[in-house]
């Protein structure tokens, strides 16, 4: 789960890690109040939503008068800001943060992920601050520093002070940065982040360490533990398909492609997905229907994926294990009826009970395509779309 | 023989009574010899009684001692396994198998250290795994036991449905297997690719494995290198989500690539230069391990 920039400095502060002073703001005039409020000569107006890369895509912009604040709070307010993680359509900036203007002396960057290959959090800092932080580590990656915390020890003063001044801390600031860094570390493993990201991370002219911004993701796995975590979710920053999807108890992620695909297992999702790409064909979706599929389950599985008005296809691709058949063939059967299919639908299903699933597909008069294996049925669906096309 | 479990191995589950824990428990125990592999079950509050004439005992230690079983298959509710799971490493089972899906990344972590720190013996195969099988001999998970048929070719995944195909396919070129190793998909986990392929590397009865990865880390470059400089049998591949985007999880808390890392293509490198053969077709699998046998 992520959440917005203003909540995860919210989040910060808690844990002492100095920020800029600021409000979150649903308007434009609640944006000039705001800074009224915060007082000063520079303000910067920041569109919160999930994907980063909003400086380059215009949603933050700095003002020098209040007037200024109203124009940009105007301008970024109810824009299709695009950037290079929203996608060509871009995301509607519903919630702006107005901040007191920082005087920046140097940025750098401070990220937390769990290292897979350890099975420790690792501490990557960087003197490269406001850049591209993949950019950096692929073309000199000796910029990027790395700690690996032991989590029963927890990020300990020593190691800080470490990365602290191997990222460029000048020596009179490496108490305040150890410590902002230790802050930052029980941040996130106390709330189970999964990703927690501070670019830039500031140096002030009065020498002061300021985490200028603030990117929190959170393990689904452990929400169950964070109710207040689970509060700030933003369903306006989500897809309406995956929303829909999760309340099913389905796992559905969108795509771009015209070929809609339904799956037991999120492996073979991705197999099939890559068998239609394969036979030259595009998928319009990753879903995993999971182990225990009803017929209400496979449903509310179609429905969303008709409800994607690029699927001109659907396959639908299972190995029966635990699951049967002839279960899965009553659901697709239905849920064609209930839906009033009128795209191609090609089933492949493999297991226990595949003859009885199949006759049920056959008697029930519908015109599905049948496929003996995954990779008739991907040539199958994309063939379908030829004819339809 | 085959790797980690055979037809002597005793079992016990640990979350016996839940509802996934007691059919799971059912199926494997009607498979080949699970009526007499199966010997405990675990719950705190109902040690003394039994499950289908299982007994049940109140912690691991106390199922290890009077029941014989040296290997615990896990399928506690996602809060509760790491706990459980620790309890198998604590009363040093050998093998530890958790099924569960779902359990926060942290609680890995805390357990990996603490195996890490005191030098544990267990091994830990999960979670979020559909589990291990040595084909007419044991099946411990929840994998569909009559597809797979007794042989010499090892197969070891990330996923579940995908291993079945790859079985399924197998059997159907009536190729049997050694064993079917599924390691699971969450980010941090026990063995990993090159455990299990180290396993089957010394295994007399393995000649050729399936290695099938997915998006997310790089476990499967690992193996890669490790079959390069040590692996004496054939080893095919395939990896999962060459269409899968960036940034985004599908499904498996551990499919995700991130920071431009982790994704199909460059696996599928690695593994190719490292001498393992590849397809990008899962419906070509078995016949790509049939065609290394030759």
């Amino acid at each position: 789960m992520k959440i917005h920039e203003y909540q995860g400095k919210e989040m910060f502060r808690k844990y002492g890690v100095s920020t800029p002073r600021g409000i979150a703001c649903f308007s434009v005039d609640e944006a000039v109040a705001a800074a009224h409020k915060l007082g000063g000569k520079v303000w910067v107006v920041k569109a919160q939503i999930h994907a980063g890369g909003r400086g380059k895509g215009g949603g933050v912009k700095v003002a020098k008068s209040i007037e200024q604040v109203r124009t940009h709070a105007t301008s970024i307010l109810g824009m299709q800001l695009v950037t290079h993680q929203t996608g060509p359509e871009g995301q509607k900036v519903r919630r702006l943060l107005i901040e007191e203007g920082a005087d920046i002396a140097q940025e750098l960057y401070v990220g937390m992920v769990v290292d897979r290959g350890t099975q420790r959090v690792v501490l990557m800092g960087s003197s490269e601050g406001g850049m591209d932080i993949e950019q950096v580590a692929a073309k000199t990656p000796e910029k990027i520093h790395k700690g690996f915390v032991d989590p029963q020890a927890g990020l300990s003063e020593a190691e800080a002070r470490d990365i602290a001044r191997r990222i460029g801390i000048p020596d009179p600031a490496l108490d305040e940065a150890s410590a902002l860094l230790r802050g930052l570390y029980r941040c996130f493993w106390e709330t189970d982040a999964s990703l927690l990201e501070v670019n830039p991370l500031v140096l002030t002219a009065a020498g002061r360490v300021v985490a200028l911004d603030a990117k929190l993701n959170f393990d689904d796995n452990a929400l169950f533990r964070h109710a207040d975590i689970v509060a700030l979710r933003d369903l306006d920053e989500e897809d309406p398909l995956e929303i829909e999807a999760s309340q099913h108890d389905l796992s559905y992620i969108s795509l771009d492609g015209d070929i809609g695909c339904m799956v037991n297992g999120a492996g073979l999702a991705m197999a099939t997905m890559d068998t239609i790409k394969l036979y030259g064909g595009a998928p319009a979706n990753f879903l995993d229907v999971g182990g225990g599929a009803t017929a209400e389950k496979v449903t509310a599985a179609f429905k969303i994926m008709l409800s994607n008005p690029k699927v001109k296809a659907i396959l639908v691709n299972i190995f029966g294990g635990i699951m049967k058949c002839d279960t899965i063939a009553a659901g697709v059967v239905a849920a064609a009826r209930e839906v009033q299919l009128s795209v191609p639908l090609v089933v492949r299903m493999k297991g226990t009970n595949e003859d009885l699933g199949r006759k049920i597909l056959q008697d029930s008069g519908l015109p599905i395509i049948s496929a003996n294996n995954m990779a008739e049925a991907g040539e199958r669906v994309v063939q379908a779309i030829g004819k339809a096309a | 023989m085959s790797i980690l479990i055979n037809k002597d191995t005793r079992v016990m589950t640990q979350g016996i009574t839940g509802k996934t824990g007691m059919f799971h428990t059912q199926t494997s125990r009607a498979y080949a010899n699970g009526k007499a592999c199966y010997v405990a079950g675990v719950n705190p509050k109902k040690a003394g009684e039994n499950f289908e004439g299982i007994p049940i005992y109140g912690t691991v230690r106390d199922a290890k001692e009077n029941s014989g079983a040296t290997v615990s298959v896990i399928y506690v509710p996602p809060a509760f396994a790491a706990a459980a799971i620790w309890e198998a490493v604590e009363a040093d089972l050998g093998l530890a198998i958790c099924i569960t899906e779902g359990i926060p990344v942290r609680d890995m972590v805390e357990v990996r250290e603490r195996m890490r720190k005191q030098n544990r013996k267990t091994l830990l195969l999960g979670p979020n795994c559909p589990g291990v099988i040595t084909p007419e001999e044991l099946k411990i998970g929840i994998m569909p036991g009559h597809i797979h048929k007794k042989g010499r070719v090892g197969v070891v995944s990330r996923s579940g449905t995908l291993t079945y195909e790859a079985v399924g396919q197998l059997t159907e070129l009536g190729i049997g297997q050694s064993s079917a190793v599924g390691i699971g998909g969450d980010p941090v986990n026990g063995l990993k690719h090159v455990d299990v392929l180290k396993l089957f590397n010394e295994d007399p009865d393995t000649d050729a494995v399936i290695m099938i990865g997915e998006i997310g880390g790089s476990d499967e470059e690992t193996a890669a290198e490790w079959v390069k400089q040590n692996m004496k049998k054939p080893v095919v591949g395939f990896i999962a989500g060459v269409t899968a985007p960036p940034g985004k999880r599908m499904g498996h808390a551990g499919a995700i690539i991130s920071g431009g890392k982790g994704t199909a293509q460059e696996k599928l490198a690695v593994m190719e230069a490292c001498g393992i053969r590849v397809t990008k077709n899962p419906a070509e699998m078995g016949r790509l391990l049939q065609s290394a046998l030759e």
